[in-house]
């Protein structure tokens, strides 16, 4: 299946590709929809520490820093997956997805590597009303990015299977999507959680 | 942990319930269970309900799926109100009435959350899926499996909602489960758990389920439907969907948070360590009240069908319906902070959302001179579906009157958790939703079966709705004005209530025989079929879903249809040009599949080991949740091409 051509499509063809397109991008404006109202009670809790630890105390700027890099990169090879997969090039899209996973599984072990750290010293979910927004923003995050390796996983799998199929194109422009919607998610992330904590 | 507290969780022998209406309503729901299940395997009917409803992924079937468990849910939520009734009606001075305290606020809780989320929702999901596609000349939701999935997912919220009848108890909270009350310290029981996990799964289905239709309706509709040529039931589907998908998120989240505080001890929602109780009210509303609205614009978008039709004239003022519903959209967005004006956010922010809220009244009242617009001059035929939408608007438009008078900060401090608020809402909800459904029932029973539903009977229904609501409901106004708040299981007789209480409950008694007239009506039209079989389009109506046979096939159209103006089948029957129809081609349908109960079945596992704390259930049905996902995403047989030829 390697540079094969571009397969002739019909309208009715295009017609479903729009449509599972429109519908996954509906999809994910529901799940924006329910990070902004993770990050509205973020907000409102942001300060109710209730004697614990504020955000001062717990972040880390440089360790946050390497997590955004790396899921930023993982971004770029996730776009890199599906310029490859558009050249016909299946090796080449199964080598950069996987190049994909392998940095968001690194980004998913730093999160719960911090999260435990956490939980270690006494500073856990159950401590305070801002601990528990902050485990659950952020968490939820991670719940994602560890779904969407999943996907990966499945991905591949499925491209070693049937090379690159109609099906698994769109599939592949989907996670694509969902993707570069979790960057979008952690840069907000990023910035109110952790730049405006740390101010 | 100890080896049989893994095993068992918060499960024991102490479970079963111990009251005898609630030991008896268990034993019931058992026996009923067992039944129908007997009667299905002695009729030998297993393969032919398998194949035909579920896993079929025809909408019509699953239609009519939505519709059936809806209306089971409406016999419990219906029996939940009956007993209320009683309690009120006797619970007066030295009688304490049939119910207990503790068992009375499980009967509220459940029948509001179930109304709402298993009966409103089930009915309102059932007729989209009926209708829409039909409507736009589609042969198809635009993701079939995804639409069955949805519907399982709704299907076993139900079941979960039903458990707890014989396995521990309901919540005691409440239909929307107020903190800190909701919290694990004064609700220890799994009651909450209940309500939190079988709406937090249907919930997700009726999610699912806007996204499906939005793209069903942008994307799936014939040539030459343009938006304003698009039926103005469908339109209404498109506002409500846009809410679902805006809204429903906001539930999901909140569902959780609240979940996390009860299992995992996290403070959002607690009296102490930081966490915020009235976060979760602001939260609870901005989902609940677009959710109001998501299912009373379905139910206008029936009475848009239905008005035209039996007046025999098209809808007066399309553009300004059009407008009204994205008016209603974006304003029921605005005002959630009416439903708890005492939470004392200040003058001038009550005072916003106080003229928000009558804002509101401005399209809805487009809405009604539309429907009498389009009546005034008209051929009228005073068939059921037309006196269910005359009962509506009158009794819609009092109890959106009651709404504009609650609106009024100052008023409301008065009306607040009375009897008032009680009857305000249930004007909306049943003389607006129910009864528009009731008439959307009615009026495309025959496209989907071939035959009618007796008109006698119908009509019968109706009165008896209509009046015993007016009984049941009229008298809650008065109550509420005398000052008694809602959810009393008592009051003192000196307050002189109890003749009122007396009035509501003989009008919950003929509401329930007018439910049991429908029922009565389907069975007898069923037995009469053969008489009162119909043709394509019984009603002279004007909307493409009438151009087809009755039943419809399972493409539901030969050729697809192109339109050139609204209402194309009206016109076309008058001048026969306006309707015409794209080349016969081979069609493609989805085949069925038990995915949909299957990957649904493993959520209602997750979720009711996260009731009972039953950790390896929540692992089983997360496990075999995934391995079905992937067993569908790697089917590749899931088509089948019916030729041109053959059809």
């Amino acid at each position: 299946m390697m540079h094969t051509a571009p397969i002739a499509i019909n309208e009715e063809e295009r017609a479903a590709d729009t449509t599972l397109l429109l519908g996954f991008w509906i999809y994910l404006m529901t799940d924006f929809v329910l990070f902004a109202s993770l990050f509205a009670v973020y907000a409102v809790l942001h300060g109710n520490t209730a004697g614990g630890p504020g955000s001062h105390e717990i972040f880390s700027a440089p360790f946050v820093l390497i997590e955004t890099l790396i899921l930023l990169a993982s971004s770029f090879s996730c776009g890199l997956a599906l310029i490859a997969a558009r050249e016909g090039n299946a090796k080449g899209t199964m080598v950069l997805l996987g190049f994909t996973a392998a940095l968001g599984a690194l980004f998913v072990g730093l999160e719960v590597n911090e999260f435990v750290h956490l939980a270690l010293a006494g500073e856990g979910w159950w401590q305070s009303g801002f601990l528990s927004a902050y485990f659950t923003l952020v968490g939820t995050h991670g719940l994602h990015v560890s779904i969407g390796l999943l996907w990966l996983f499945a991905l591949i799998v499925s491209i070693g299977r049937a090379g690159l199929s109609r099906s698994n194109l769109r599939k592949i422009a989907m996670l694509t999507f969902f993707w570069h919607f979790l960057d979008i998610v952690w840069i907000f992330i990023f910035t109110i959680v952790y730049m405006m904590g740390l101010l | 942990m100890s080896l049989s507290s893994f095993i068992f969780g918060k499960l024991a022998l102490s479970v079963f319930p111990d009251s005898p209406i609630a030991l008896g309503g268990g034993i019931f729901m058992v026996a009923m269970v067992l039944f129908v299940l007997g009667l299905i395997t002695y009729k030998g009917a297993w393969p032919w309900l398998w194949k035909e409803y579920l896993t079929s992924l025809d909408p019509k079937k699953i239609g009519v799926m939505y519709i059936a468990v809806a209306l089971i849910m409406l016999i419990r939520g219906g029996s939940d109100a009956l007993l209320m009734r009683v309690q009120q009606a006797t619970s007066v001075g030295n009688s304490q009435g049939i119910l207990s305290s503790e068992h009375f606020q499980q009967i509220f809780s459940a029948h509001g959350s179930i109304m709402i989320f298993f009966v409103a929702m089930g009915v309102m999901f059932g007729l989209i899926n009926l209708v829409v596609p039909l409507q736009i000349g589609a042969r198809d939701v635009a993701f079939p499996f995804l639409n069955s999935f949805s519907f399982w997912l709704f299907a076993f919220g139900a079941v979960l909602v039903n458990l707890s009848l014989i396995l521990g108890d309901f919540s005691t909270a409440g239909w929307l489960s107020y903190p800190p009350l909701s919290e694990l310290q004064y609700s220890p029981t799994v009651g909450v758990d209940y309500w939190l996990w079988s709406l937090q799964i249907s919930g997700l289905g009726s999610l699912l389920s806007g996204v499906n239709f939005i793209a069903t309706i942008l994307m799936k509709r014939c040539k030459g439907m343009t938006p304003m040529k698009m039926p103005m039931f469908t339109w209404t589907v498109l506002g409500a969907m846009s809410l679902v998908v805006a809204a429903f998120p906001i539930l999901t989240v909140t569902l959780a948070l609240l979940a996390l505080d009860r299992t995992v001890g996290m403070h959002f929602f607690t009296a102490g360590a930081g966490g915020n109780m009235m976060m979760y009210v602001n939260l609870i509303w901005a989902w609940g009240h677009p959710e109001v609205y998501i299912l009373v614009l379905p139910a206008f978008g029936v009475f848009s069908e239905i008005v035209p039709v039996l007046s025999g004239k098209k809808l007066a003022g399309y553009t300004s319906m059009v407008f009204s519903i994205w008016a209603i959209v974006f304003f029921s967005f605005v005002v959630w902070l009416h439903h708890f004006f005492t939470m004392g956010a200040g003058a001038d922010v009550n005072a916003a959302f106080g003229i928000a809220t009558m804002v509101i009244a401005i399209p809805t009242g487009v809405k009604i001179f539309n429907w009498l617009f389009t009546m005034y001059k008209g051929r009228i035929r005073f068939l059921s579906p037309m006196l269910w939408f005359m009962g509506f608007v009158v009794l819609f438009t009092l109890g959106g009157m009651t709404g504009v008078m609650l609106a009024e900060p100052a008023a409301d401090f008065q009306l607040h958790n009375s009897l008032f608020l009680v009857a305000h809402f249930h004007t909306m909800i049943v003389s607006g939703v129910l009864f528009g459904y009731f008439a959307g029932i009615v009026y495309w029973f025959p496209k989907l079966f071939g035959f009618s539903l007796s008109e006698g009977l119908g009509k019968a229904a109706f009165w008896f709705w209509t009046i015993g609501f007016i009984l049941a409901f009229g008298p809650l106004y008065f109550l509420g004005f005398m000052g008694a708040t809602r959810r009393l299981d008592h009051y003192d007789a000196s307050l002189g209530w109890q003749p009122l209480f007396e009035v509501a409950a003989i009008g919950a008694v003929l509401i329930a025989i007018g439910f049991v007239i429908q029922v009565v009506q389907i069975l007898l039209s069923f037995r009469n079929r053969e008489k009162l079989a119909v043709g394509s389009d019984p009603w002279n109506a004007r909307t493409l879903e009438w151009s087809i046979s009755s039943p419809p096939p399972a493409y539901n159209f030969k050729q697809l249809p192109v339109v050139a103006e609204r209402d194309a089948f009206w016109t076309h029957k008058q001048i026969s040009a306006a309707l015409q129809y794209e080349p016969l081609a081979n069609i493609v349908m989805p085949k069925n599949s038990a995915s949909g109960i299957l990957i649904a079945g493993c959520a209602f596992l997750f979720a009711f080991g996260f009731v009972w704390h039953l950790w390896w259930l929540v692992a089983l049905g997360l496990l075999g949740g995934v391995v079905f996902v992937l067993k569908r995403t790697f089917d590749t047989d899931t088509e089948e091409t019916l030729l041109a030829s053959t059809l």
